[in-house]
């Protein structure tokens, strides 16, 4: 039976909420100024960016949502005091095919190895499986990126390809890795509730 | 200077929006060819749209595309791309078909990639050049091992047409790899 009672945007200790123009430029203005969380989210060079230019970036994404429908952007906020700490979102989602790519990330460092990142994911996937009905989603991942890798894993995501070699980064090379998840394989894992 | 435009079957070539858009025309009807090189779904544009289209791609520093072209024939058979996805990692994304069905598994494709690969690592100095295909790509998958690419994985079931779940398959050559292969030969 449907659970339509089910809130897809709460979980214990977060939520998801859209975007807020007024405040929360300033907020992601400073994680892009931590240049590790950067690095660990992005693959194309990271630059700190000001309050205007995320300005232009959350208008970009809203324009973005609305006329390609194959974005689906959600700011984390702390339920306790709705305090903007991070993002989860969907993106290039190819519709005949039902694949998306998901980005989460916990940009307030105070709150990272909390488990936030791990109930975001949780409404993330419940999300695109029991709402945008995707047959599979994908997660493209740094090697270097420890905690993503341990966070997609423990969601039962398999590890599908390696692009060998694909970062160069301080002078090493490190694969990135994309994994893979299918909603048959989380409707078994988590009946179909996340 | 040795012609690096220049194989020993097929040529990369320039083209010009006008003629292009008159082989797209023709070559989008091909479902059987869309649905190979292709996940997005096969649709049917004007002249004018795919026009407009081409003469876009000039405006792009991270694209590299070329007609391929017979040696023995002044006439386009399919096309030829490299897109930078990232100029700090020295990575990019390659794309290939023939829109012409009468140079199927003879061996222009394959030349025409070993060209393209060349072009990236010798020209655009790329450290690796990767590329996704239809795991049922048979012709795809033996001439990309000709070439050198290793396969790097398999995305399950990221393909449905007809009903029916495919794999696709993503496929890597390191900068290294082909030097060496170039020195053995």
């Amino acid at each position: 039976m449907l659970d339509i009672q089910a809130q897809l945007f709460e979980a214990k200790d977060v939520r998801f909420g859209p975007i807020d123009h007024e405040t929360h430029p300033e907020i992601e203005s400073r994680w892009t100024h931590d240049a590790e969380f950067m690095r660990l989210m992005e693959i194309k060079p990271v630059r700190p960016l000001s309050p205007m230019m995320v300005k232009k970036k959350y208008e970009a994404v809203e324009k973005d949502m609305d006329e390609q429908k194959n974005l689906f952007y959600f700011t984390i906020r702390t339920r306790e005091d709705d305090r903007f700490i991070g993002k989860a979102l969907i993106e290039m989602v190819d519709w005949s095919n039902g694949n998306g790519y998901l980005q989460i990330g916990i940009g307030e460092a105070e709150f990272r190895r909390m488990g936030y990142g791990s109930q975001a994911l949780n409404m993330l996937l419940r999300y695109a499986f029991g709402e945008l009905n995707l047959y599979r989603v994908t997660a493209v991942v740094p090697a270097y990126n420890q905690g993503a890798i341990r966070l997609f894993q423990k969601f039962g995501f398999v590890e599908e390809v390696r692009r060998r070699k694909a970062l160069h980064r301080d002078g090493e090379f490190w694969d990135i890795i994309g994994f893979g998840l299918l909603n048959a394989e989380w409707r078994e894992q988590f009946n179909g509730r996340g | 200077m040795k012609d690096i435009y220049c194989g020993t079957l097929v040529r990369l070539a320039s083209f010009s929006p006008e003629v292009m858009a008159r082989n797209f025309l023709k070559w989008d009807r091909d479902t059987e060819m869309q649905r190979l090189s292709d996940v997005v779904p096969t649709q049917l544009w004007s002249e004018k749209k795919i026009k407009e289209y081409v003469e876009g791609w000039k405006e792009s520093e991270t694209s590299y595309r070329f007609a391929i072209c017979p040696l023995e024939e002044e006439k386009f058979i399919g096309m030829v791309s490299l897109w930078v996805s990232s100029w700090n990692h020295g990575e990019a994304w390659l794309g290939i078909y023939i829109g012409e069905r009468e140079y199927w598994g003879k061996g222009y494709g394959t030349d025409a990639m070993r060209l393209i690969v060349q072009y990236g690592f010798t020209e655009l100095n790329l450290r690796r050049i990767s590329l996704g295909l239809h795991a049922f790509n048979e012709r795809a998958l033996k001439s990309y091992l000709k070439v050198g690419f290793q396969m790097e994985g398999c995305e399950r079931g990221g393909f449905l047409r007809d009903g029916v779940r495919c794999d696709d398959y993503v496929m890597g050559l390191l900068r290294e790899d082909w030097i060496a292969a170039q020195s053995a030969r």
